[in-house]
């Protein structure tokens, strides 16, 4: 027995099944979710069930059964949860986003949500529809590197570009604005993903040792630091400090895992403590690190600046939020998110803290947990290089994006302005997001499939072999 | 690849774990302090919106919330504004909350412990939470007599009275002029309550302040009481002993007028007189000798043992200010004096400085046997369908004097009433004990401070106050303890004997 074991672990794969049904299941949780917090929102604040809740929900429900139907027909063993999961997340933010938009009676922020929660789930389908092998992104490796640079100029075009709270990272065009650094965040996982996997050889054993960790040859690394400093730079420009460490950690974990290295983790852990102890020796001198050192300052006294300008009454509005609402919340209707600037995009969590207690936070941070761990899953699985290192990016990406600003708003670490993925308010996150998700399914898919059989059928002898037959 | 994606695995679990942590630490351990911070709207708002419990004067509300149709539903108003102010304080927009309404603020709102059973079935009964009533210890008859005497005096009357019941410390009366109507700070107009607010703290004759307990004055003769206690009690006198006298009296280590103390022409013998006389009389020269005889250490000790010098929250929490802490100011007795000062403070002048309270707990420390008990205001607090939750205990505050020795102060204060300068205090058929005290304010353009104690019955004390009036339309050469507190001081003991 002990002698057969390995044998068997090698030669029999994990078969796994489509679980379409489980994911159906889990999605009619998921409406649960989204349209009764919607009803819950009507009768919290106005005493009763929102009189267009037949037409939401309907359409909510559209949405996702044609998600479900679509990933059934062109990914039939696709993850069943993610799905499931990012249902809920979406239908939660949608009801968060009508409370606040009773509040102030003179925004439609949660119909406007809804509309690109629309375009988003069309580009879910899309996404899987029309790209059947994820593989088939390596080739746009250069390609995608560069459109993501060029998204994130974008917004610092003269006429096009908008500056927002003293970021510049909008562009306006008609009556729409967009962030295209959220879309720009897919293809440089996409481009790191696929340059990496080329040269993920030449990095890990080429070049010298040095101090006890392997130094690659300039060659090997020069485009994607070229490209990586870029994206920071861009970042630097439009004062988006958020994004830019996104970015960093990012890098810094594709490279590990590809190379297998940990001293890559060393060199960026070293990296980002001389940039934090650089940022607090020169923010006297240079003007955007002060803005970085206010932010630090507030962050370690957040009290001291409540009445200053630039000060934390955001972030203490929030703390006050939360706190008020405890382990169960204030329920809808009872709490006053709407002190709160921007309870509707980067401090939606503080909102649901209010209203909804501790309870629905930790509830919304094992969510995000779940797609992490589901991401991470499916790069495990995944039988191709190239899949294993995307998922792994965007799996990475919604984790450190979700620490960034949930850490930010609950004053674990100093704030720095970036969407919560599928609650925040915000058409370009949503739809990336929708599109990570899709991404993420197609790997899934591709990974759990069962394998096409090209054993030897055991009867060949008595087949016949004759490849003439004659008369 | 797969050791460093489970790596990440493990980093990203960790980051979890921590904002799991983090929001349980906000939400849940720090969530206190948060709602604590004054700048907390969200709290001021639904404390604010609150329907707060009564506070109540017998079975009558002197601070109520009533329904009102604005925004935060509830109007707190009170009944009786001028003569209750000090004591109910004032229940202002945006945590601005003094007196009861705020040493009591837990009860008011609902959310003291004792009152967890209530709120429970409130919250089962699908009621709105209520607060819970707090009911004072004063005796209406006399918190009016005394608020009527201390406004019938001539003018713009700045003073206070203050009554104790002896055994107990309860607070019968706490009376000061002039006052405010806290109607006016505490409405949901916010213009007009920021104006009534700047129009308070402009006011001259500061109304806001509570001259029963924020107010320590130099006490002048009616410490002379304290003086008497600490000679008793050094065995070297009793009521009946002749004590050194004279009609003046130089200090030790002084020469000349500034060091001479005399007697405004009162009989205080010639070389010793009667102790009873020297307090009927109200005698300087004696009671400067006694002090310098009993040395100022002893003198410290007797003051102390009645409260002076000691920590104001450690006496009476009752009354807060907007930050949580008492309003009761400390009553001052100074320390490593000379003789000359020693002789000084022994007729209640140089540093002494005692508030009214102080002065009525003197009082009240002779009437009961010379045991003080901690004065308090607040007697009961009850759940809002007026079940009682809580009584206050009465608290010895100290052991001042032996009640031997307070037998013999009794004595002399008895006499006092009798025969001597506080005869405006006395009651037909209850013996009345008391002093009377005109105390030099020390600056030359501020009148001197009219001070009066007493107590009665004098063997068996129901009551004792002290009146102190700051300023009165009174003529300079006029201001007399005795005329003018003294009748006010018999006005309160009456009210409350009569009952």
């Amino acid at each position: 027995m002990a002698a057969l074991s390995p044998v068997r672990a090698v030669t029999q794969a994990t078969m796994f099944r489509s679980r379409r049904g489980a994911e159906l299941f889990l999605l009619v949780l998921a409406l649960f979710v989204g349209i009764g917090a919607y009803a819950a929102v009507g009768l919290g604040v106005d005493q009763q069930v929102p009189p267009d809740i037949v037409g939401y929900g309907g359409w909510l429900v559209a949405l996702v059964v044609a998600a479900h139907l679509t990933v059934r027909f062109v990914a039939p063993y696709a993850d069943p949860v993610l799905l499931p999961v990012v249902a809920a997340l979406n239908g939660l933010g949608l009801a968060v986003i009508h409370r606040i938009d009773l509040a102030k009676t003179d925004t439609d922020f949660a119909a406007k949500q809804l509309f690109w929660m629309t375009v988003g789930v069309g580009l879910f389908i899309a996404t899987l529809v029309f790209l059947s092998d994820h593989r088939a992104l390596q080739r746009f490796t250069y390609t995608s590197g560069l459109a993501a640079v060029l998204l994130l100029l974008l917004p610092l075009a003269p006429g096009l570009g908008t500056e927002i709270n003293g970021a510049r990272i909008w562009i306006h065009v008609g009556g729409l604005s967009f962030q295209p650094g959220e879309i720009a965040k897919v293809l440089l996982v996409i481009s790191f993903a696929g340059y990496l996997v080329l040269h993920r050889d030449a990095l890990a054993l080429a070049g010298r040792r040095f101090a006890g960790i392997d130094l690659p040859r300039g060659r090997d690394l020069g485009p994607i630091l070229a490209m990586w400093l870029v994206s920071l730079l861009v970042l630097v420009a439009q004062r988006d400090l958020g994004s830019g460490l996104l970015f960093f950690c990012l890098f810094i974990v594709m490279l590990y895992v590809s190379t297998e290295r940990a001293g890559w983790l060393v060199v960026g852990g070293f990296l980002f403590a001389a940039g934090v102890t650089a940022t607090y020796v020169l923010s006297g001198s240079i003007g955007f690190l002060v803005h970085v050192r206010n932010r630090f300052d507030i962050w370690l006294n957040p009290m001291e600046y409540y009445d200053r300008t630039p000060g934390s009454f955001q972030l203490v509005e929030g703390l006050f939020g939360m706190s008020w609402g405890g382990l169960l919340g204030r329920g809808f209707g009872e709490g006053r998110p709407t002190r709160v600037p921007y309870a509707e995009s980067d401090f939606i969590m503080a909102a649901i803290g209010e209203e909804l207690g501790l309870t629905a936070v930790m509830a919304v941070i094992l969510l995000y947990g779940l797609i992490v761990e589901r991401g991470l899953r499916i790069a495990l699985i995944s039988r191709d290089s190239f899949g294993k290192l995307m998922a792994t990016g965007l799996a990475a990406l919604v984790g450190l994006q979700v620490f960034t600003v949930v850490g930010g708003v609950t004053r674990l670490i100093p704030l720095t302005g970036l969407t919560t993925p599928f609650l925040s308010y915000g058409g370009s996150s949503l739809v990336a997001n929708w599109v990570i998700i899709a991404l993420l399914l197609r790997i899934s898919d591709h990974a759990r499939r069962p394998l096409p059989d090209l054993s030897v059928p055991d009867d060949q002898d008595e087949m016949n072999t004759q490849v003439v037959k004659l008369p | 690849m797969n050791k460093p994606i489970r790596t990440i695995s493990i980093f990203l679990m960790l980051l979890f774990a921590a904002l799991l942590i983090n929001a349980t630490y906000l939400q849940y351990y720090a969530s206190g302090k948060y709602n604590d911070d004054a700048r907390n709207r969200r709290v001021v708002d639904a404390d604010f919106s609150r329907h707060r419990g009564a506070i109540l004067v017998g079975r009558d509300p002197v601070a109520e919330s009533v329904k009102s149709d604005d925004l935060y539903k509830f109007q707190r108003t009170y009944p009786k504004p001028l003569l209750y102010a000090a004591l109910t304080g004032y229940f202002a927009y945006g945590g601005s909350i003094t007196g009861v309404e705020k040493s009591q603020n837990a009860v008011l709102s609902g959310n003291d412990s004792r009152l967890f059973v209530n709120r429970l079935i409130d919250l089962l009964g699908n009621k709105g939470p209520e607060g819970g009533d707090v009911e004072l210890t004063v005796n209406a008859k006399a918190q009016k007599a005394a608020y009527d005497a201390l406004t019938s005096l001539p003018g713009n009357v700045k003073g206070s009275v203050v009554a104790l019941e002896p055994s107990t410390g309860k607070i019968l009366a706490m009376v000061t002029t002039p006052t405010f109507d806290p109607n006016k700070v505490a409405t949901h107009d916010f213009q007009a309550n920021q104006k009534a607010f700047s129009k308070l703290e402009a006011d001259p004759g500061k109304p806001l302040l509570n001259r029963g307990v924020q107010m320590a004055l130099a006490p002048g003769s009616t410490f002379k009481v304290v003086t008497a206690s600490a000679a008793i009690s050094s065995g070297k006198y009793n009521a009946d002993s002749m004590v050194p006298g004279g009609a003046t009296y130089q200090l030790p280590q002084t020469s000349g007028e500034s060091g001479l103390i005399d007697n405004e022409g009162r009989d205080c013998g010639v070389k010793t007189v009667k102790f009873t006389q020297a307090m009927e009389n109200s005698c300087n020269t004696v009671f400067a000798q006694l002090a310098v005889g009993v040395g100022a250490d002893a003198m410290q000790k007797q003051a102390e043992a009645f409260g002076f010098n000691a920590d104001p929250s450690s006496v009476f929490n009752d009354l807060q200010g907007t930050n949580g802490k008492t309003t009761l100011v400390k009553s001052n007795f100074p320390t490593d004096m000379n003789p000359p000062q020693t002789g000084q403070s022994g007729i209640g002048q140089f540093e002494v400085r005692a508030t009214p309270l102080q002065m009525a707990m003197v009082a009240a420390g002779i009437a009961n046997h010379g045991t003080v008990m901690k004065p308090y205001l607040v007697d009961q607090v009850q759940s809002a369908d007026s079940d009682t939750v809580a009584t206050t205990e009465p608290e010895k505050f100290s052991q001042a004097v032996t009640p031997e020795t307070a037998r013999e102060v009794t004595k002399l204060l008895v006499a006092t009433v009798n025969e001597g300068t506080a005869s405006p205090a006395a009651i037909t058929g209850i013996q009345v004990a008391g002093k009377t005290g005109t105390a030099q304010s020390g600056q030359d353009n501020v009148p001197p401070y009219a001070w009066f104690v007493s107590f009665a019955p004098a063997d068996n004390a129901k009551v004792a106050v002290a009146v102190m009036i700051e300023s009165a339309d009174i003529p300079r050469d006029d201001i007399a303890g005795g005329k003018w507190g003294g009748p006010i001081a018999k006005k309160v003991m009456e009210a409350v004997l009569n009952q």
